[in-house]
């Protein structure tokens, strides 16, 4: 299979590799998939409880090597945003950057489920907090 | 020696045409041209000539008695395909039951699901965690009913090579015809089909450095006397089993093939073994949690497949791909989206079976390529572990049994 220059791109170069401590003020992780699928994917915000932007973002997948280029995408996608966007990515946005084939679709939807579970670990515990920046900022 | 990438080592897929084989080849393409049926004229004489001494170095290769044993055919599918629907038709009213293993490959598997839905039944036997097949456990499985065992020799993924003699014996006993799948075996490790008591052995020219297009069938003429219905009806070729125009200049090559795999067999098993120990070797010692598949003796020389915990097969190739040809027993690099069927037929856990990479030495490997194969391969698990959750959890003492999977 030849895969598109973006996913080897992501692959050879993958942004925001690494951890953050799970219980770090307003860090969210997700962590979705199953080793026997093949497929597992931590990824995690770091959310600034003032104001609800997404500072920074990391990622680690056990995966192929759309898997690996879902995730890195999704964390460059994520800083910056605020919570409320970062709600917003869909796989399909994913399967067109990087331009995959329909046999990896379901990485792009593993990303996105990714994201769902970092935003509402960060909801689940750090809501309190962030509920008076969140009403601020917007 | 300055190395030459891509390197290539995927030769249970293929092998590349020995130089010398292609040289006798290529005047039966050209002024060598006649049709090996052609009884009349010096031009079929030539050609009949050419494919019965391949016949015979074929047979000489798998310890036949009689080079009229061998049947051409395209493939190793094929061969596969005329054996066991050519005895499940034939022996129709002596049972309907056939006993094969779990870890065939796809065109022997393929086939049984056909025959299963033609009425015949059909055992899979289990293999252990080494990837041999009990010789006991066919026995236990066999009925008054059953009409073949068919069991591969070797396995092209793992490279375990069963104990062909035992099984061998126990068909005779029980007058059962006895199949096997040799097409990764055959110029790789020594096959007798008479000490080994094979009524049928499927063989394939492109895995021995021969053309792609050809293959051979064994059919045992005596004691006992197999017979096959025909898949192809016409000319009659092949007496009767096979009919279509034997493809001279593959069959010529096949035969050259044979023989010099049968020349250097001794030394090139020796070599290869040699050098997969090596390649072994220098990734186990530098790779935590890497696991051997398949038996660590019982196997064929130029074969290593390894599961690598917490990485991805797939991804493992891709970080390969630009230098290195192999293959791996990922989900995402077979069309079923499953995991190799063969690494989850030991009993290992799924995760592994998505984590095995398959490495297939060859004529033409040297040492130079093994060593940049082993620190390459090292290289891309290092660096897909730093950033595998999987790793990072084990390292962590997280036993990742105790984790509840959100799968999709």
């Amino acid at each position: 299979m030849a895969y598109s220059e973006k996913v080897v791109d992501h692959y050879n170069n993958p942004r925001n590799v690494g951890s953050f401590g799970k219980d770090t003020p307003g860090v969210g992780t997700g962590l979705v998939g199953a080793p026997e699928c093949g497929d597992v994917m931590k990824l995690q915000i770091k959310v600034n409880v003032e104001t609800g932007v997404i500072e920074d973002a990391k990622f680690k997948t056990f995966g192929c090597g759309s898997a690996i280029a879902s995730s890195s995408l999704a964390t460059e996608w994520l800083k910056g945003r605020t919570v409320d966007e970062a709600a917003k990515i869909k796989n399909t946005d994913i399967v067109n950057e990087l331009k995959l084939p329909p046999v990896k679709i379901h990485c792009s939807v593993l990303a996105e489920d990714a994201i769902k579970a970092a935003l509402s670990d960060y909801k689940e515990k750090w809501a309190k907090a962030e509920a008076g920046a969140d009403s601020g900022a917007s | 020696m300055t190395l030459k990438l891509p390197i290539f080592m995927d030769s249970q897929s293929t092998t590349p045409v020995d130089p010398r084989v292609l040289e006798v080849m290529l005047p039966y393409f050209t002024e060598k041209f006649g049709h090996p049926a052609s009884r009349n004229h010096p031009f079929g004489w030539e050609a009949e000539g050419a494919v019965d001494r391949a016949r015979g170095e074929i047979a000489k290769l798998i310890g036949a008695r009689d080079p009229k044993e061998l049947v051409f055919t395209s493939g190793g599918t094929e061969s596969i395909n005329l054996a066991l629907k050519g005895v499940a038709e034939m022996y129709r009213e002596k049972g309907n039951h056939i006993v094969t293993t779990a870890i065939e490959q796809r065109a022997g598997l393929d086939v049984c699901k056909r025959l299963e839905r033609q009425g015949f039944e059909v055992t899979y036997l289990a293999v252990g965690a080494d990837g041999v097949v009990d010789p006991e456990a066919i026995r236990a499985a066999l009925t008054d009913k059953t009409i073949l065992i068919s069991v591969m020799l070797a396995n092209n993924e793992i490279g375990t090579v069963q104990d062909a003699a035992a099984i061998g014996k126990l068909a005779k006993e029980k007058g059962i015809v006895f199949h096997t799948d040799a097409t990764q075996a055959v110029g790789k490790v020594p096959v007798d089909v008479e000490a080994m008591g094979i009524d049928l052995l499927s063989a394939t020219s492109h895995m021995l450095y021969g053309p792609k297009g050809v293959g051979a069938l064994y059919v045992r003429r005596k004691g006992p006397r197999v017979r096959l219905a025909p898949m192809m009806d016409g000319g009659g070729h092949e007496r009767g089993m096979r009919s279509g125009t034997v493809p001279v200049p593959l069959a010529v090559g096949f035969g050259r093939a044979a023989d010099i795999c049968r020349e250097m067999m001794p030394d090139e098993s020796k070599r290869l073994s040699a050098l997969r120990d090596r390649l072994q070797d220098a990734i186990l010692s530098r790779v935590d949690e890497a696991f051997l598949n398949g038996h660590p003796e019982r196997r064929l020389p130029h074969n290593l497949n390894i599961s690598f915990a917490y990485v991805e097969g797939e991804s493992v190739l891709m970080g390969l791909n630009k230098d290195v040809a192999l293959s791996s027993g990922s989900a995402c690099t077979s069309s079923t989206l499953e995991p190799s069927y063969v690494i989850s037929a030991l009993g290992v856990n799924a995760e592994l079976a998505h984590s095995s990479i398959r490495f297939g030495l060859h004529r033409f490997s040297t040492q130079e390529e093994v060593d940049f194969v082993a620190a390459r391969t090292v290289d891309v698990v290092q660096r897909l572990r730093e950033m595998s959750p999987l790793y990072e959890l084990a390292k962590e003492g997280v036993d990742l049994k105790t984790i509840k999977w959100k799968a999709e």
